[in-house]
This record gives C-alpha cells, structure tokens and sequence, in this order.
C-alpha cells in the first residue's frame, strides 16, 4: 500500500487512483474493487451506475489542472475525496482549483495532491487547503518522505491570508509599528 | 524606509533555510535539474554563460546605506568586485558559486534583503518612481503600496507557479516614471472625488516578443480593495493563462485573446467573491506601513542656496552637472541627485564594490542614509541639501558617477546581454560602449539633447528597446549579430512603442547609424524640439532614408 502524507503524518493509503490509458475511456474501464479515485470523465459517465459503491463511499473523483472544481459542485456532499492533479509541479492550477473547493464550494472533506508533488511545494499546498499529499510513487524513499514532512512548515507566519491561515499576517498578529 | 519586524526577519531567514536545503538536495543528486530549476529560480538564480547569475532583489529599488555596504561586501567575497544594478532596479552578481549562493542569502537576510521572486513563473519584484516621497508631483506616495504589495505578493501560496512571470509597477505621481503601462499590472495611485485614495488599474501591458500598451481595467478601486482586487486577476490568469506556449503564457496574451471587456467581466465576478473578504485592508495595517515612509527630519532652508549658486556660476562642469542630474525636490532647499553610472569604459548599471562604499557614505552624509535605484539604472540621493551639492559633486566625480548625462545619448539603458546572459542572441555592453565613446564630447551631448536609447540582447527585452526613443534590439542571423533598430518608442504617460526601421545592421555600423539618425534630427528639429518629438512630427521615412542612403543593399545586410 502507498504511503502518503495526510495532516501532517505518514499514513497508509488504499485508494487507488485511476487513470485512463491509451484505448480505453471513461464508460468501458473496468474499475477494481475496493476505494477509487476516478478521473472526471468516469464520474461524469457512471455516476448512475456507480451510485451502489458511492452510497458505500468507495469513490472519489480527481480533476485535471484544466477541469473546474464548479463541475462537481453539486456531487461534492457525495464525495469522501477530491483530488487535485498536478502535470507538473511547476503547473500552478490546481492551487486555485483547490482554493475555489474550499473556500467558493464548502468542501470539507479529504482534498489530495496528486501527480508532480514534491516537498518544495508542501508549505503551498497546505496553505490552499490540501489536506493529503500523495508524491509520485517512488519519488520519495521512507527516511525521505519522513524529512519532506518538516517543508509542510516552511513558512511559520505567511503574509496572507489562505484556506490553512484565514486572516493575513496583519488580521492573525498585532505589529508593532 | 520600510523596516522588517519579527515576521518579515523570520521569513526571509525560513526562505534562507528552504533553500540552503534545496542546494543540499540538488547538490546530493535528490532533486533533478528541472526540479532545481524553479525552485533556484524563485531566488534569483540563473545558471548562466559562465557562472550563475544571481539577482538580489531592491524592492521598488529602495537601499539604505547599510544594505548597499552589504552588497559590497558580497561583491568583493563571493564576486569579483562589482555588481549590475538592473532595468527593474535589482542588482545582479555575474560571478557567485552555486555552493555559496544559500551564504550569500543568509548575509543579505542580516540586512533585511532576500533573492525572493526576482526571476521564475511568479509575481515579481514590485517596482516604482525612484523619486518617490520627494518629487514636487507627487499625488500619493507610492511606496507604502509597494511594500504592501510586496508582503502580499511574498510566497502568495495560490500564484508561486503562474503561467509566466508577472510584474507589477505603482505609480503615484503625475507623471509616470514606473513604466506602469508596460507591466502585467500597473497600478496609478489617486484620489476620487471625495478625496479617498484608489488605484487606476491597468493590466496586460508588458514589452518582450510581444509588446503591448495595457489596458485600464478598473479606473477606480478604493485602496481597502486593491488586494482582492489583484487577487482576482491573477487567479483568472493562473486559471486561464495559456501553458502551452512559453511565448504565449504572459497576462497581455490572455487579455488580447479575451478582449478587455470579457477579461473585466472574469476579473468582477472573481472578485464578487473575494470582495470584503479577509485580504481587504485595513486603517491601522496602512497606517503601520506608513509609518515607515514619512519624510525625515528636514531643515528648513531658504529655496535658493546662495553658495550653491554661485558655485555654478564659478564652474561650467559643475553647472552641466547640476543642470542634467540634480532635479526639484519638494522641500525648499533640497535636491535630488542622480549618479550616473554610464561611462564608455563599464557596462551601463556595473558599480563596484569601492563605488557601492562612496555612495553608501555619501548617502549617510548628504542624504539620511537612503538611496535609490532608477529603472534607467542609475543611482538616486534624494534628499540632499543644494548646499551640499558642490561637495557631494566632486567626490562623484572623481568616483566616476558624475557624468553629466542624465537623458542624454550616453545615458544608456541596457541589459547585460550575450556576454554574461544565456538567453541573449548578441552583445549589449561593447553597443553601448561603442555609442558611448562617439558621442563623448559634452557640448555635442548637450545639444542634441534628450534622447533614450535602450538596448536589449534579445527579444526578451530586458533592456526595453521597445520604449527607447530609439531601441536597439540584438537578432541572431544564421549565428552572426545583428541589430534592429526602431525610434519612436517612449516611457512614461504617453507611452509608445518603437517602429521598426528597416534591415537590422552589424555591430560595427550601430555607433554610424546613431550618429546618423541624430544628425538627421538635428538637421529637422524645430527649436526646443526633442528627439522623440521631431520622430513623432515627421514620421520615420526621413530617419530611414538617411540611414539607409549610402548602404549597398548587398552590404553586410540581413533581413530583419
């Protein structure tokens, strides 16, 4: 089972996410059992055939840095997890992605970073309200992921105002002039 | 000036540490060159032609003398002595070791300085009037609102990784010497009627491949909303801007392709959200920001020093001194000076690290220890007493920072192009140089008058040829150097970009076609008729027909 980082701490993981591969799509792959993170496009397709294993709370749904968070809006009280893809890590989208489903939509469940995530961008991706961390799998050797968890606090007292810190510097603290 | 407190300390010297990490993990092999590469990048350091390049970041080009010894100290430790004040008013070291750049930032980080965003895909040093608080047209001081905009914009956790960088200048003052025109965001500072401050909003400006004039977006949004307003337009552009095209990834691309109108109407209905939210300002965080900024302890002088002038009246280098490079200050009795640091023999912007001690001292002595850095990559004492000016002139002079040419052909803009930059197609330095030294003879300069000439390496623009009167641009043909060449270009309120001439030219033409291309002004202007002025009231054609009339067409031509 994956390792991921989730509130801060090392955790075991068995969602599965689910990608689609050359030649298949979104109506036609087979979906393993147990707990999945399916792209848009499957739970766009087979929410109505899915519905038995969503009241179960088995599927989660991922969204490209191209796909607005607006698309699951209405779905989101059905989901237990939203994960957010990053192409690149340098690919900066899905930071207002996952800003817009915290603080636009209300979504307070699990929000996971997936892809290209490295540590350097952890303090970031805290701060906009991702609460799971998943690095590519082999990124990270155990002793390496176990380090990484320190840049979640790069920052102690960031300027502005996020998901993580709702007030600026100058709302949370009193400075002195 | 802006003076940090426990916070902004903690969170340079946390970035400091960030990074010594990072240089630990590249350096062992776990992070891969692309990796490293933004991540060196959101610190200013470039890899570069012969070392890196490492950019020190002088928020809206503010130094206290303390900070300008520190650099050089860096200079003489971890350079070779000298340093290059830059077109945003940063400074850049040419010669630091990748090893010890985590060092250098920690001594930067003991005078309150950083490399934090001075290059990468992020929101970037905010830049100003280098005359700020001190200019007699000054409507509202800019530089509360940069500092404000510069702790917002620092590790803004939603727009680190944007498609492109993006730039953001303030201007407060009725004539604009921020270039606010040609930035991602340029703000001008006013006041409505009722007599509240605001920003006018302008957004998708920028030179580079694409030069573009920005365009008003708001014309009024009152200060307690300015960062929520910025908030909006970036998360529209980190939303939306394309990422598929480096060349196609800067705001202006996103604002030409949607029309200013639909833009707006995507920026308003983000901002319908963020609108009173907690980012938006308030009374006491203003007032402690500006506090920072409020005048020092001026005498009060007569308007006019006697000694002053009649030192000028004793002395005609002085009197051309005082004439180019020292301009009206609000207070009576004081004045702004400007060190030249363009000279045939350096490289426009190069000080070094002897030049950087003299000026930090002659800051502590004439000027309350301050200075400033211009865009045109000049120093600025900006409160110094006109009794003091005489002496002050003579130690810069024999510094070699008093060249009478502030506006003049020798003034020079220009980046450091292909000998120290990786992306340049050709030189800047030896262009500069070369027009420099055909124009040295002071009476010539003064007559032909004020003129800007910028020069860029490559279509990048950092030299922003774009807006020079006449801009000289570095194209590569068939691995050779050549020169485009355009006038017309102009900063400020009526900014204009420059045409095109015709077929580029070697470098060893640049100094005739210059000579041309003012003897083709001389032999036009009307009295008091600047440069740029006989351009726009005759049109290119006469420029283009003179330079071009004794050339063969075969003749080390290239096509532009």
């Amino acid at each position: 089972m994956p390792e991921i980082i989730k509130n801060g701490r090392i955790v075991s993981d068995d969602w599965q996410v689910i990608t689609l591969p050359e030649g298949e799509t979104a109506a036609t792959i087979a979906l393993p059992a147990g707990r999945v993170i399916v792209p848009l496009a499957v739970w766009q397709t087979r929410r109505e055939a899915l519905a038995a294993r969503i009241d179960l709370g088995e599927i989660g749904v991922w969204l490209d840095g191209t796909e607005d968070p607006l698309a699951i809006a209405a779905d989101l009280a059905r989901l237990p997890v939203v994960a957010i893809r990053f192409p690149k890590f340098s690919d900066g989208r899905g930071y207002s992605s996952a800003v817009l489903l915290r603080q636009r939509l209300g979504f307070g469940r699990e929000m996971r970073a997936i892809g290209d995530v490295l540590r350097d961008q952890f303090n970031y991706l805290k701060r906009c309200g991702f609460d799971a961390l998943q690095p590519a799998e082999g990124r990270y050797s155990r002793p390496q992921l176990e380090a990484a968890i320190a840049s979640l606090n790069d920052f102690s007292q960031p300027y502005q105002a996020s998901v993580a810190d709702p007030k600026p510097l100058f709302g949370r603290l009193s400075r002195a002039a | 000036m802006y003076q940090y407190d426990q916070y902004d300390q903690q969170l340079v010297d946390e970035r400091v540490a960030q990074f010594r990490d990072q240089t630990r993990r590249y350096l062992a092999g776990e992070l891969s060159d692309d990796e490293f590469r933004p991540l060196r990048l959101h610190n200013g350091l470039y890899i570069q032609r012969h070392a890196p390049m490492l950019r020190v970041a002088i928020p809206y080009g503010l130094l206290s003398s303390r900070q300008l010894r520190k650099l050089a100290e860096i200079a003489r430790r971890f350079d070779k002595g000298y340093a290059h004040f830059t077109t945003r008013q940063n400074i850049q070291f040419n010669w630091p070791a990748l090893e010890q750049v985590p060092e250098i930032l920690a001594e930067l980080a003991t005078v309150e300085m950083h490399a934090i965003q001075t290059s990468g895909s992020c929101i970037r040093n905010i830049t100003s009037d280098p005359f700020a608080g001190v200019a007699g047209d000054e409507v509202i001081d800019p530089r509360p609102w940069c500092e404000i905009l510069r702790q917002w914009s620092t590790f803004h956790p939603e727009f680190t990784f944007l498609p492109r960088k993006f730039k953001i200048a303030v201007n407060g003052a009725l004539e604009d010497r921020a270039v606010i025109r040609a930035h991602d965001i340029g703000l001008e500072l006013q006041r409505d009627e009722s007599g509240e401050t605001g920003f006018r909003v302008l957004v998708g400006g920028g030179l580079g491949r694409t030069p573009i004039i920005g365009e008003e977006i708001a014309s009024f949004v009152p200060w307690q909303h300015i960062l929520t307003y910025c908030e909006a337009i970036l998360r529209v552009y980190n939303r939306y801007g394309r990422r598929d095209n480096l060349y196609k990834a800067r705001i202006k691309i996103l604002v030409k392709a949607l029309g200013i109108e639909a833009f707006r109407e995507q920026v308003e209905a983000e901002w319908a959200h963020l609108k009173n939210g907690p980012s938006t300002l308030t009374e006491a965080e203003l007032a402690r920001v500006a506090g920072h900024f409020v005048d020092p302890a001026y005498q009060v002088l007569p308007s006019v020093d006697r000694d002053f002038e009649r030192r000028q009246a004793d002395s005609k280098a002085f009197s051309a001194w005082v004439n180019r490079n020292v301009r009206a200050h609000k207070k009576p009795g004081y004045a702004i000076v400007t060190l030249s640091t363009k000279h045939h023999r350096i490289a426009p912007g190069d000080v070094t690290a002897e030049q950087m001690d003299q000026v930090a001292a002659w800051a502590d002595e004439y000027s309350f220890g301050e200075l400033r850095v211009t865009h045109e990559q000049n120093l600025v004492l900006a409160d110094v007493r006109q009794a003091d000016l005489f002496a002050l002139w003579q130690q810069a002079r024999d510094a070699g920072l008093a060249t009478p040419n502030i506006g003049l052909v020798t003034d020079i803009i220009s980046c450091p192009g292909g000998d120290f930059c990786n992306l340049a197609n050709a030189k800047s330095i030896p262009i500069a140089n070369a027009i420099q030294a055909r124009f040295d003879d002071l009476d010539y300069l003064h007559d032909i008058g004020e003129i800007e000439i910028n020069i860029s390496g490559c279509m990048n623009a950092c030299g922003h040829h774009h807006v020079g009167h006449i801009g000289i641009l570095g194209v590569d043909k068939n691995g050779q150097e050549w020169y485009q060449v355009t006038i017309g270009g102009s900063q400020g309120n009526d900014t204009t970009l420059g045409k095109v001439i015709g077929p580029s030219f070697s470098a060893s033409e640049m100094p005739d076609v210059v000579e041309q291309l003012i003897t083709t002004y001389l032999a036009r202007r009307h009295a008091d008729e600047r440069f740029i002025d006989t351009v726009r009231r005759i049109g290119t054609a006469p420029f283009k027909q003179d330079v071009y009339a004794d050339r063969q067409p075969q003749r080390k031509v290239a096509n532009a």
